[in-house]
């Protein structure tokens, strides 16, 4: 059993005892644990159960590397899942609870789940997926879905604050053991700006559980004579509990800081993510051990050799009382050396190499430990806890000669470099078979804008695991220039154990602990014609989800390469991508929820629409009022009285939205005739005119009103969405295509507040206001003119998109307030409203306006619609004109603009199919057209609508069928899409 | 995250502050061309592995458009140029060169 030990524990604090909860029961660890450390003490060794056959799960490692203790952790709005217990620091009352088990960890009726095994091999998602269908949707999925899934996120907001932190470097070290200490500091002395990084708590990494001494002294004192030097340069910034998320494009790079995970109450940010530019980044990240493939490696108390040694220097914490060590190298023998020193009994060294003479299993022997050479572990005899070991011949099929019996097993497959964030931006990798690791390859690093390196790696990241080698490279990398070699690991490459093991011992071997993926898995896949690794990874789930094959990605493609007869680097390892490990989606977003996600753009007259019952909704980075509802009010009531009021009377509505763009210089005039598809340039200063512009594909993409200021000024008005696009759209025309062309643009969209007045009384309700004379002789239709009215300087724009009298009066935005309220107070006596969003597009969808965005989706273009009328067919050129004379543009099947008027005087459907009794090739129901804008019109008290329609224009009075989400149809006649006053004599009065 | 220098003001943009163009040195054209001449204006675009020129905008700082030489594979920057040229600087040219003696110069790429 797992326990604490009497003494021991560099990391943790005896004197501090720590209350925590883990499943419901209090338990107690000390402060300088880790949850792990803590739940081992506790003799938890059970902590979760796999996401496939819902296998008891052990502690397996000691970092972020852990693939099994994964917990839910922290309760209500602070609950996060998959946390992983070896990276969580203990605090006083923590609360964390297993996953993936139901009804309780050590009864999971998920377990069955293994009795399936054989229907659950590789590729078992895809192959249910396919056939008998009635068995995934009724038997499969069901039960899958009830099973599966790491962990369940809360559903409450979450209760904590993030931060997004820039920084720049010259230097930038990821990683803080020894290697990553020295590296910081040779760029240190060189003056270099320098930023370090460690993921942990804790500085220098595995050298004081390691390693006897650095350069002739105790680890743990060259780190703090190290730190200590760092810490009194200016030039050096250390950040612990900072991990190196990802590596990006020309030095840019990602660090995760857990700020107070371990402090929970403090008034901080959670996490800070640290967005960096660097000019050279050194990874200084270490190496993972491996696991070794052997039958029942999953079985609790089979854990990784060197965290057992961790656990029991750092935490004083002992996996088991009686220890099997089994490995292909010299390292794993420096745990059963410290576990002897620890006063724990080894039962023997199980060492897979025919001999073993290094200085480390000498030391070993000496000290009385049983070292087993050529042999190999059968199988762990266990269920929920391994209680012993059947050892055989590692050359051999397994046939098991001696019991062993134990209560934990340390294994040891020899270290892979971690070379994740060296990949992340392209660096590759070259095998090194005498080693049996993936390094960085020098020749091919991940290069910036100046076509250098940008990258290096250093120490174990970089294959140099220890000692005078490993800071020699350190100084190295961070210095230039190149490191002796180091002396090679003794190791033997071991893939699966015993090496001749047959079917029925491969399909108890794990590669990947999390995702349940057994060797026989690879094998199959492989059989099954999968080459390439990042298929075998998606067909068998090797290296999937949290995990992404931390433990088990080389052991897993060294099994496939031998099942395909093919070298180790001739397979390859899948993509290595950001993030490291897994970041929260706090520190993703950063300061950007709720009210900040993005900036609210206000009119001036927002405040006062608030006041009065506006129903915003969206309209960009807008706010717009839908309707203004008085108590009681239903919208659809609200809409139906503002369409009345301004059909019968006057209404005002906020139009500061609008996008308006001036257009100036002495070639204005010849550009806009090249961006609208009618003619601008002869527009007589005074007068509106209507425009349409269309991208170079010849679709619309904008329309609006342009007026002519003066001789050589232009005002475009756009829609509310477009003014940002449409003027990068000209500056892109005018930069890059006209630039000789003498004109300038200006966004001016916020300078102005613009109200439309529009009703048959709006003329009334200006005049009584005072001031600029707004007669019919004054100031025609499509006119504009400059003033004062109460007082307040503005031009007024005879325009009208509601089909009624109307004035759109633009005013300084300063003045906007004011001008509002003016046109209010004024008003009282006409029975002036205000009137929404809705209530204008109702209104322009009566006159068979269109709008874009409705009618228009980057496929229509402006003669489906009808607007051949604003298209000019004297000029030579504009933007789209070439496209639209392309076949397809000019087909005479293309879908065309109608109106649509249910039978039954009903609301068709948005987005509803006219459907037909035919079937295309693939029996589908052949359609003729489709609706782009619908509502109830209060003016008409019936459904109108507007719609495409093949031949449409060409067939009105005809009945159409189109269908409806609950499968019925309902017929609609085409008629004219201008219903409202289709003489236009109400807004040229 | 690409570090591009914007040839008008001449800051050292982050990629957040640019907006991507697509390809660079297209002839425009307009009415009167030939269905092949339109299509090859319209939607034929070089992707190359390698050398590559392309249009930036310096959206979120000077407002102006730019040309950038880079390489797609390995994230080289060989210069960036204004958006007005219609050749390729000679240094531009010459450090691609020296950078990679085998690249060929598409006939769309003038020399200055
Ligand atoms: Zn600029």
């Amino acid at each position: 059993m797992s326990h604490r030990l009497p003494s021991g524990g560099r990391l943790i604090d005896r004197a501090t005892t720590l209350g925590f909860t883990f499943n419901g029961r209090r338990l107690k660890g000390y402060g300088g644990d880790t949850l792990a450390s803590a739940l081992l003490g506790n003799d938890r060794m059970l902590v979760g159960r796999s996401f496939k056959y819902h296998r008891p799960r052990g502690i397996v490692a000691s970092g972020p590397e852990e693939p099994n203790a994964l917990v839910g952790l922290g309760q209500g709005a602070r609950f996060e899942p998959n946390q992983r217990a070896t990276t969580t620091d203990l605090f006083a009352d923590l609360v964390a609870q297993s996953q993936n088990h139901w009804p309780s960890l050590d009864f999971d009726i998920g377990a069955l789940n293994g009795l399936m095994s054989r229907f659950l091999s590789a590729g078992f998602y895809y192959k249910t997926f396919i056939h008998p269908r009635a068995f995934w949707k009724h038997l499969f999925e069901p039960t899958i879905r009830h099973s599966a899934g790491l962990g369940r996120p809360t559903s409450e907001p979450d209760a904590d604050r993030y931060e997004h932190l820039y920084a720049f470097a010259d230097v930038l070290v990821i990683g803080g053991g020894i290697a990553g200490l020295q590296a910081a500091r040779t760029a240190a002395e060189s003056g270099a700006r320098v930023m370090i990084w460690e993921q942990s708590a804790h500085w220098g990494g595995r050298a004081p559980v390691d390693d006897p001494d650095v350069e002739g002294m105790p680890p743990d004192d060259w780190i703090s004579a190290t730190l200590h030097w760092l810490r009194a340069q200016p030039n050096v910034t250390l950040r612990s509990r900072t991990m190196g998320a990802g590596v990006y494009d020309h030095g840019y790079a990602l660090g995760y800081e857990r700020v107070t995970d371990h402090l929970p109450g403090l008034d901080a940010p959670r996490h800070r993510l640290w967005r960096v530019r660097a000019g050279r980044i050194i990874t200084a990240t270490g190496a993972i051990e491996r696991p070794l493939s052997f039958a029942g490696n999953d079985v609790p108390g089979v854990m990784l050799a060197g965290a057992v040694r961790d656990y029991v220097v750092n935490f004083g914490v002992a996996p088991g009382r009686r220890t099997v060590i089994v490995t292909n190298n010299d390292d794993a023998y420096r745990t059963a050396i410290t576990l002897h020193s620890a006063g724990l009994e080894v039962a023997a060294v199980i060492d897979a190499r025919a001999r073993a003479t290094g200085d480390l299993p000498q030391r070993a022997r000496s000290l009385g430990i049983r070292v087993m050479t050529g042999r190999a572990i059968a199988r762990v005899r266990g269920g929920g806890r391994v209680t012993g070991v059947d050892i055989c011949q590692h050359t051999g099929t397994g046939a098991a000669g001696a019991l062993i019996a134990c209560d934990a097993v340390a294994m040891s497959g020899g270290w892979s470099p971690v070379v994740h964030l060296w990949s992340h931006c392209g660096g590759k990798l070259i095998w090194d078979a005498g080693a049996a690791l993936f390094r960085p390859d020098p020749a091919r690093a991940p290069t910036g804008a100046d076509g250098a390196a940008f990258v290096a790696a250093a120490g174990a990241a970089n294959g140099v695991m220890r000692g005078a080698a490993l800071l020699a490279d350190a100084r190295a990398a961070a210095a230039g220039g190149d490191a002796p070699a180091p002396e090679p690991e003794a190791i033997t490459p071991v893939w699966i154990m015993p090496a001749a093991a047959g079917p029925g011992l491969r399909a108890k071997m794990w590669l990947d602990f999390q995702n349940d993926v057994k060797v026989s898995d690879v094998q199959q896949a492989a059989r099954e014609g999968y080459v390439s690794v990042e298929h075998a990874k998606r067909y068998t789930t090797l290296g999937m989800a949290t995990d992404q094959g931390k433990l088990g990605n080389i052991n897993g493609l060294a099994v496939l390469s031998d099942a395909q007869g093919a070298p180790i680097p001739d397979v390859g390892t899948t993509t290595f991508r950001p993030p490291y490990t897994p970041i929260s989606m706090g520190a993703i977003a950063g300061e950007a929820r709720g009210d900040v996600f993005q900036p609210l753009r206000r009119t001036p007259m927002h405040d006062w629409h608030a006041a009065h019952g506006a129903d915003w909704e969206p309209a960009g980075q807008w706010r717009r009022p839908y309707c203004y509802l008085r108590p009681g009010e239903a919208r659809n009531d609200a809409v139906a009285r503002e369409i009345l009021a301004v059909r019968g009377g006057v209404g005002l509505i906020d139009a500061s939205t609008l996008g308006k763009i001036i257009v100036k210089g002495p070639d204005a005039g010849r550009f806009l005739d090249m961006l609208y598809t009618n003619m601008m340039s002869n527009l007589a200063p005074g007068k509106c005119r209507y425009g349409l512009m269309c991208s170079e594909n010849g679709f619309l993409i904008d329309d609006g009103v342009v007026a002519r200021i003066d001789e050589d000024t232009w005002l475009c008005h756009t829609t509310t969405g477009g003014a940002d696009r449409i003027h990068a759209h000209m500056e892109d025309w005018l930069q890059c295509e006209w630039f000789d062309w003498r004109v300038y643009t200006a966004n001016v969209t916020e300078q102005f507040a613009q109200i439309a007045v529009a009703g048959p009384k709006a003329r009334d309700l200006l005049q009584a206001l005072g001031g600029l004379d707004v007669s019919s002789g004054a100031l025609p239709f499509m006119s504009w003119a400059g003033g004062r009215l109460a007082g307040i300087p503005l031009r007024a724009y005879r325009i009208s998109f509601s089909g009624e009298l109307s004035y759109e009066l633009a005013t300084p935005a300063g003045h906007g307030l004011a001008l509002w309220r003016a046109l209010v107070d004024a008003g009282q006596d006409l029975g002036v409203i205000a009137y929404g969003t809705e209530a204008m597009h109702v209104m322009r969808a009566e006159k068979g306006f269109i709008m874009i965005g409705d009618e228009t989706d980057g496929t229509v273009i402006p003669q489906d619609l009808g607007l051949g009328w604003a298209i000019s067919r004297k000029k030579a050129d504009y933007i789209g004109k070439r496209a639209q004379e392309r076949a397809h543009m000019t087909d005479p099947d293309r879908w065309k603009l109608v109106g649509l008027q249910t039978l039954d005087g009903s609301v068709l459907p948005e987005g509803a199919y006219a459907v037909t009794d035919a079937r295309n090739a693939n029996g589908q129901v052949v359609t003729e057209g489709r609706v782009t804008s619908t509502c109830h019109s209060p003016t008409f008290d019936r459904g109108i609508a507007m719609g495409l329609v093949r031949h449409g224009p060409d067939r009105m009075g005809e009945v159409l069928r189109f269908n409806r989400v609950d499968g019925t149809t309902v017929e609609a006649r085409i008629v004219d899409p201008c219903l409202y006053d289709p003489k236009g004599g109400r807004q040229d009065v | 995250m690409l570090i591009l220098t914007c040839p008008c003001c001449g800051i050292k943009a982050d990629e957040t502050e640019l907006a991507p163009g697509g390809e660079a040195h297209i002839k425009r054209h307009g009415p009167g061309s030939s269905d092949a001449e339109f299509e090859a204006y319209l939607f034929t675009r070089a992707n190359p592995r390698g050398v590559h020129f392309e249009r930036w905008r310096h959206a979120y700082g000077c407002g102006k458009w730019f040309l950038a030489a880079r390489a797609t594979d390995t994230l080289e920057v060989f210069g960036t140029y204004p958006a007005t040229s219609t050749a390729v600087p000679d240094a531009i040219l010459s450090r691609i060169r020296a950078r990679r003696p085998d690249w060929i110069k598409p006939d769309r790429i003038k020399p200055a």
